[in-house]
């Protein structure tokens, strides 16, 4: 192995912790240094996230030692197909949404350039932290760093965001202190905290109260974190409020992260057969997220707010996430860990369009958007293909994550999820060309027939805000057309032995 | 029962302190009291890690002359994990302080239903 190739798991981290203390120090001289260095910095992050995914497609997992201590005393690193897949959606996406925040932080937040990228690059840190390491407690030194950067930038937003900020520290403190004593708890009965070691330490003591009740902890601790109904409380406020730029990057990847924990501590910490079987958690979490599903959707019908309406679309996806884990066979964890890249990049493309409306109109309301087409062709017709994704339409990349939990479900043997998933589609639609139809309808109502309507001038966003949203609606696409490849080259490797 | 629940007092206290701050944080309708229900809270979960490091009768964790066994020393790395603990408690208490602080700003009160009665 190269020198690259053994420490691009310690470098994909070190790299945006440092860079994020290099901003303020040269943004103290010169302000528009900031963008550049978050930008160069996850872009680095994005390079040792490929290197990391392609030696683990080719020479097996990686273990990386902190300091030269063995596992299990000190802090290893891991890295294998689940987490340096979700290593590569985290730093690619997060590299695209960086790449389009210049404009829309310039409009939003003038004079906070300098804090507003420090803040944000630790953000990306905390999350790219918890996607790498293989130990328990180092996760919760990262979800902190995450949250507590989550919580400042939230807060900076406009004017209900302070108050959403502040929900959202206390909601999002009782989720990792509920985590910390899940930690806690499986020390007292193993003495470990690397995530490995506590799996094969595990097993012997699943008859044991302590774990079940570290179990609990874990996960309603982060079940809160991940915005599971029913304890999203805080989510559609937090992704309203929050600058554009910020609820783009937090609504894509931060949910998918704190997911991706869920489904580790699930999977790998426990076993399957204790976490989803021995206590019928598998069917309580999966009856929880069909909750979810409807819920949200039809709490997003009602919403007037393009955001608000997102961020309640957000409540349901991450109930798609929570099925597909919680139906417990191999379609339904494969449906799950597709709907996570896909819902990233969907909802990554959408808030995106979101934020470029807000930039160029300032509204947010999806009733005044009548005749937006014919300013910004290219941002609408993104629009129309996350929304399209959204809903599951063939050959986007949404239709093939609802597949497969279709799929599982009916391995499964319950129709009510197949029926609860065609149901929220059929929402979804109704939702998503609420908004298309205003976008796109000629005349507002006011207007009579024969009177003439001025064109509107067409008017863009600036390139590196389009080019991005551009890109994104054009992966929707393409993760679409190649979600056989993905399945059969990365994520079959991840689903753990004993899932049929 | 008596001696049950003496014996075990540290956890008895450890719980009950958790749930005074987590009804705080739920049920005071004043944002600085959800705050400090949150740091009673936090510093319930340093006390309960604090707890399962002790050992009757153990001694510091250095090397010392005369003791060999792994048993007579404490467990320091609970400790030390509360460290971290300590600095994210410290630091989760500094954000909440000035969020609450812009809040002030705007609204001019701390009360919840204030706040909510103005927003609408």
């Amino acid at each position: 192995m190269s020198t690259l190739e053994t420490h691009a798991a310690i470098l994909i981290v070190i790299i945006p912790l440092m860079s994020s203390y290099a901003i303020p120090l040269f943004g103290w001289r010169w302000k528009g240094t900031g963008y550049i260095i978050a930008l160069l910095a996850i872009g680095a992050s994005t390079v040792c996230s490929v290197i990391l995914l392609h030696t683990v497609l080719t020479k097996g997992s990686i273990q990386y030692h902190l300091g030269g201590w063995l596992p299990p005393w000190g802090i290893e690193y891991v890295i294998d197909p689940l987490n340096g897949f979700m290593g590569v959606i985290v730093c690619g996406l997060g590299f695209l949404i960086t790449l389009a925040s210049k404009e829309s932080v310039e409009r939003e937040l003038p004079g906070k350039k300098v804090r507003f990228y420090t803040i944000y690059l630790l953000l990306f840190t905390g999350l790219i932290g918890i996607v790498v390491t293989g130990d328990v407690f180092n996760v919760y030194v990262f979800l902190e760093i995450a949250s507590l950067s989550a919580y400042a930038l939230i807060a900076i937003g406009e004017d209900g965001a302070p108050l959403a900020a502040f929900n959202y520290i206390i909601m999002g403190t009782i989720g990792a202190c509920f985590y910390l004593l899940g930690i806690g708890y499986l020390y007292i009965v193993t003495g470990s905290l690397n995530m490995a070691d506590l799996g094969q330490l595990l097993p012997s003591l699943y008859q044991s109260k302590v774990v079940l009740i570290a179990l609990a902890f874990f996960l309603i601790g982060l079940a809160i974190k991940m915005g599971l109904f029913p304890l999203h409380g805080w989510l559609p406020d937090a992704y309203t409020y929050a600058p554009s730029a910020v609820s783009a990057f937090i609504a894509p990847l931060m949910t998918k992260v704190m997911a991706y924990i869920f489904i580790r501590v699930m999977l790998t910490v426990f076993q399957p057969s204790y976490s989803l079987e021995t206590v019928p958690i598998g069917t309580i979490l999966s009856w929880v997220a069909a909750v979810a599903i409807i819920f949200g959707s039809i709490m997003a019908l009602a919403q007037k707010d393009l955001k608000r309406m997102l961020a309640y679309s957000s409540v349901s996806q991450i109930g798609y996430i929570a099925l597909g884990v919680g139906l417990a066979n191999k379609m339904g964890l494969l449906g799950a860990y597709l709907h996570i890249l896909n819902h990233a990049f969907m909802k990554g493309c959408l808030f995106l369009v979101a934020a470029a409306l807000m930039y160029r109109t300032g509204m947010r309301n999806i009733f005044q958007l009548r005749m937006i087409h014919r300013r910004m062709p290219f941002t609408m017709a993104a629009f129309v293909i996350g929304a399209l994704s959204m809903i599951g339409i063939p050959p986007t990349a949404g239709f093939f994550s609802k597949w497969y939990l279709i799929l599982g479900s009916i391995e499964a043997q319950n129709w009510v999820f197949v029926s609860v998933i065609l149901a929220s589609s059929l929402l979804n639609a109704l939702y998503f060309f609420r908004v298309i139809e205003n976008a796109y309808l000629e005349v507002s109502p006011g207007h009579s027939k024969g009177e003439a309507v001025e064109e509107p001038a067409r008017e863009e966003v600036p390139w590196s805000m389009l080019i991005p949203i551009i890109l994104l609606a054009a992966g929707i696409i393409l993760l679409g057309l190649f979600n056989e490849r993905i399945i059969s080259g990365i994520l079959l490797f991840a689903v753990p032995p004993g899932f049929r | 029962m008596i001696d049950y629940l003496i014996s075990k007092y540290n956890y008895w206290i450890y719980i009950v302190l958790m749930m005074v701050g987590f009804y705080a944080m739920m049920g005071k309708r004043n944002l600085v009291k959800k705050l400090i229900g949150m740091n009673i809270f936090q510093t319930a979960i340093i006390l309960f890690y604090i707890s399962i490091g002790v050992k009757k009768g153990g001694t510091l964790p250095v090397y010392m002359e005369g003791v060999t066994q792994a048993a007579n020393y404490v467990n320091p790395l609970p400790h030390v994990l509360m460290l971290t603990a300590i600095v994210v408690c410290v630091s989760t208490t500094g954000v909440a302080l000035s969020v609450l602080l812009l809040i002030f700003r705007r609204y001019k009160t701390l009360e919840e239903d204030e706040i909510l009665k103005s927003v609408r």
